[in-house]
């Protein structure tokens, strides 16, 4: 529906209230800032030493941008390795052999259930026992990342799979496809495409996901945050500022695949799938 | 010994102590993100500019913000620096400091489901509504949203196992959580019963999380509008 639809053209009561509301709503908020600047500025958060590490290159060198590309590096790594685990399992659990699809579909719904931040706490403290050497926390992260997001991935593409129209595949298989075929060159490419909002946004909260590593010493953005902390004693400005980068980056890949989403469509390149069987895989990925 | 480990009353509590938490913040959080969720989606569809702003900010600020990190703001910004105090026990503070987080955060998720729903009622509902003249807020409460709500519920459901997920992550700020009682045991007994130790946490996640996904599936095909 139309947001138009939900009210009128506003005659001249309506905008009273409205402007009534804005002002009300305004002032509230302008309040609560006005409230939070002067608390800040008890605590001395507006001085200028606070601030002025943001503008010495030392700072990003040393600090933000290594801590950056620790983030990046094994958010990339984790992307690539999900994406290929949700390929894997989501092919794994639409397999005809029983066998294979209930060990796909039973890790698919373990890692699905159990909390990112165990499963990591895990890798970390208790794998290390049963390989009788230490993990390191770039692999605990990456690993972790991949389990999780990867069991996520696999049930995206597998709704995508099943909501290719049948046509698609009875068309494959009277030129002569096996069903390997079947799957990699038709079924595969159409579900990554009709699920591309959704393998998005789950990317989106893996790169945010990559922060619970500051919990296990793995030296990215926010960790390397808290090493800024202790030689400045600006907690509130360096989380401000680590938010604003976390927010620019994950807004971007967003926009990306607005785009790419767009440009599939216009380039007829989705298959049709039926609305009903993507309404429940679009809801899946959830922070 | 392997046995010892889950046969000390001690370890018992911490366990038993540390699923507490998790469901204790979890439930508290998923009553104020609710609430605080349906807000910024009304906030989202009004005729008031700012309040639209407002809604479309906070959702796009806190859907592109790690939870650890706001977690780690609701302590050192709210708690140390606003001097928010929510409780005198220092632990009862940490757990309200993070049931703040997570409904700001989860808040933000809510507000797009509820969003979404909004936009699968079809229009003539509203412009019925309006017809007859009800106002926006009577447009919005009394036909839209119990429509929309309807249609929300599996994604609501997703919404709060996730949220349940999640809140293990205020162990950051000194809570005791399932995970962090986790670490702990992995710390103390790590050699002799690791994967046992993982099995029982993680396994008892899943006995509560698959049968909540299920049951918030089942409930979205019986409760669904049928068009």
């Amino acid at each position: 529906m139309t947001q138009q639809a939900l009210y009128d053209h506003p005659g001249p009561r309506a905008r009273r209230r409205n402007a009534m509301l804005t002002v009300v709503f305004g002032v509230g908020l302008v309040a609560l800032l006005w409230f939070i600047y002067l608390r800040f500025d008890a605590k001395g958060n507006w001085e200028a030493r606070k601030w002025s590490p943001f503008l010495e290159a030392r700072v990003w060198t040393k600090f933000i941008l290594p801590g950056l590309w620790a983030t990046l590096s094994a958010a990339g790594l984790a992307m690539v390795l999900a994406l290929a685990f949700g390929v894997v399992f989501a092919v794994g659990r639409l397999s005809e052999r029983v066998w294979l699809s209930a060990v796909a579909g039973g890790v698919v719904e373990f890692f699905r259930a159990v909390p990112l931040l165990l499963t990591i706490f895990f890798l970390s403290y208790g794998f290390p026992y049963l390989i009788q050497q230490p993990v390191e926390p770039f692999w605990a992260v990456v690993i972790g990342l991949t389990l999780y997001n990867g069991s996520v991935l696999a049930e995206a593409f597998r709704a995508g799979v099943r909501a290719v129209p049948r046509g698609q595949s009875e068309a494959a298989y009277a030129i002569g496809m096996r069903k390997s075929q079947v799957m990699r060159h038709i079924l595969v490419p159409q579900a990554a495409r009709a699920m591309l909002p959704v393998i998005v946004s789950q990317l989106v909260v893996l790169l945010k996901d990559t922060a619970l590593g500051y919990i296990v010493a793995y030296s990215e953005l926010l960790q390397r945050g808290t090493e800024l902390v202790a030689n400045f004693g600006n907690i509130v400005q360096v989380a401000i500022v680590l938010a604003i980068i976390y927010i620019i980056i994950n807004a971007a890949l967003t926009l990306v695949a607005g785009r790419l989403d767009r440009w599939t469509q216009r380039r007829g390149m989705r298959g049709q799938a039926e609305p009903g069987g993507l309404g429940a895989a679009s809801t899946m990925s959830q922070g | 010994m392997l046995v010892d480990v889950f046969t000390d009353p001690d370890n018992q509590a911490l366990y038993v102590a540390g699923f507490r938490l998790i469901l204790g913040l979890t439930g508290a959080s998923a009553v104020l993100s609710l609430v605080f969720g349906v807000l910024l989606a009304a906030m989202r569809v009004s005729p008031v500019p700012v309040l639209r702003s407002f809604g479309t900010i906070w959702v796009n600020a806190f859907r592109n913000t790690p939870l650890t990190l706001v977690i780690f703001f609701c302590y050192f910004g709210l708690h140390v620096n606003l001097g928010l105090s929510l409780s005198d026990d220092l632990n009862r503070e940490n757990f309200w400091l993070g049931v703040v987080g997570l409904s700001a955060y989860t808040a933000a998720f809510v507000c797009e489901a509820i969003r979404s729903g909004i936009n699968t009622v079809p229009t003539g509902q509203a412009e019925a509504a309006r017809a007859i003249g009800l106002t926006f807020g009577q447009t919005l409460w009394l036909i839209v949203l119990p429509q929309a709500a309807r249609a929300v519920i599996a994604p609501l459901g997703s919404i709060l196992i996730a949220l349940t997920k999640n809140s293990t992550i205020v162990g950051t700020i000194g809570v005791l959580e399932a995970a962090s009682v986790m670490k702990q045991a992995l710390n103390d007994y790590g050699a002799t019963a690791g994967i046992a130790i993982f099995v029982v946490f993680a396994g008892t996640f899943v006995l509560l999380l698959v049968p909540t996904g299920y049951l918030f599936g089942w409930l979205a095909k019986r409760l669904a509008v049928r068009r």
